[in-house]
């Protein structure tokens, strides 16, 4: 396991994520394993006839959760982005409480971090949904800040 | 009887998550299209910026969810099974759009597809498919 980086520097770089700090999302802790949670909010419900949280809170809960295990599981901070995300919805989670999400990189090659992460919204071994992930490392490669500001760049003809 | 724009917005202005997203659903002949207009909120790196990659995920399948409701009347909102998100390219600071392709309809689950873009069609920045559980007004339970 590696050292627990402090979690300073890391709610630091949550907060600068405008959506987490939409949903309120808080680092509950980095060790032994990493913890976010997001807050209950009424704004939130997808299904107002149960007043169930959206599954794509969870979705954004878990993929969150699984950048942040991608960038406790790198020796060098760079850039990360979602390759792919799967999600498998157990349990719609019970209205009025929060959902936490907890997630761990299982294996960490040079190019590409995989990821396994739960939600849950009071016991972690009855979970709400399950994520297997797989993020880019260095994913803005070269790309500077302000880099999606520019038009795409023009790609060579697709072949028909 | 499907629903037309009218029932779709109402649908829609119900659900509160849909109104925290901004998300509009667009609804020309039989064709639906998911928009999610661009806002601050929804930027998961500030840095580039770009489109937070679980607010797309959310957004097509919130799509998902709208397109089934659309083609057959539900007892209850269709749930999310199982999704599986590729994402394409990265999310620029600009109005997003989504189409649903139902695959299939069962019994009990639907299997769906969906594709979200911005500048073009042709460059999809993420593609979801997933199985939902169905909830038919006729089949009483």
């Amino acid at each position: 396991m590696t050292d627990a980086p402090i979690p300073n520097a890391i709610s630091e770089r949550m907060a600068r994520s405008p959506h987490g700090r939409a949903l309120g999302l808080e680092l509950v802790r980095v060790a032994p394993e990493l913890v976010l949670k997001a807050p209950y909010k009424p704004e939130l419900v997808g299904d107002p006839d149960s007043g169930v949280i959206a599954g794509g809170v969870v979705t954004t809960l878990l993929d969150f959760a699984c950048g942040w295990a991608t960038a406790l599981a790198l020796k060098e901070p760079t850039s990360i982005a979602t390759l792919d995300l799967r999600i498998d919805y157990m349990r719609p989670s019970r209205p009025g409480l929060d959902i936490h999400a907890t997630a761990y990189c299982y294996k960490l090659t040079r190019s590409v971090a995989f990821l396994r992460g739960v939600a849950y919204d009071e016991d972690p071994s009855d979970p709400v949904a399950a994520a297997q992930a797989a993020f880019m490392l260095d994913s803005n490669a070269g790309r500077g800040p302000g880099a999606n500001l520019e038009p795409p760049r023009p790609r060579a003809k697709r072949p028909s | 009887m499907t629903p037309g724009q009218a029932e779709l917005d109402a649908m829609l202005a119900r659900i509160p998550y849909a109104r925290f997203l901004g998300v509009r659903m667009e609804l020309h002949g039989d064709e639906m299209t998911g928009v999610l207009p661009f806002a601050e909120h929804i930027i998961g790196n500030p840095t580039l910026p770009a489109l937070h990659g679980g607010v797309i995920g959310a957004f097509m399948e919130m799509t998902a969810v709208l397109q089934l409701s659309i083609v057959e009347a539900q007892q209850r909102q269709p749930r999310p099974v199982d999704i599986n998100i590729d994402y394409l390219r990265s999310g620029r600071p600009q109005d997003t759009y989504a189409r649903a392709l139902i695959k299939k309809v069962g019994r009990r689950i639907a299997n769906v597809q969906v594709e979200a873009w911005q500048e073009t069609r042709r460059a999809p920045i993420a593609a979801l498919h997933g199985h939902f559980l169905l909830s038919p007004r006729d089949a009483g339970g």
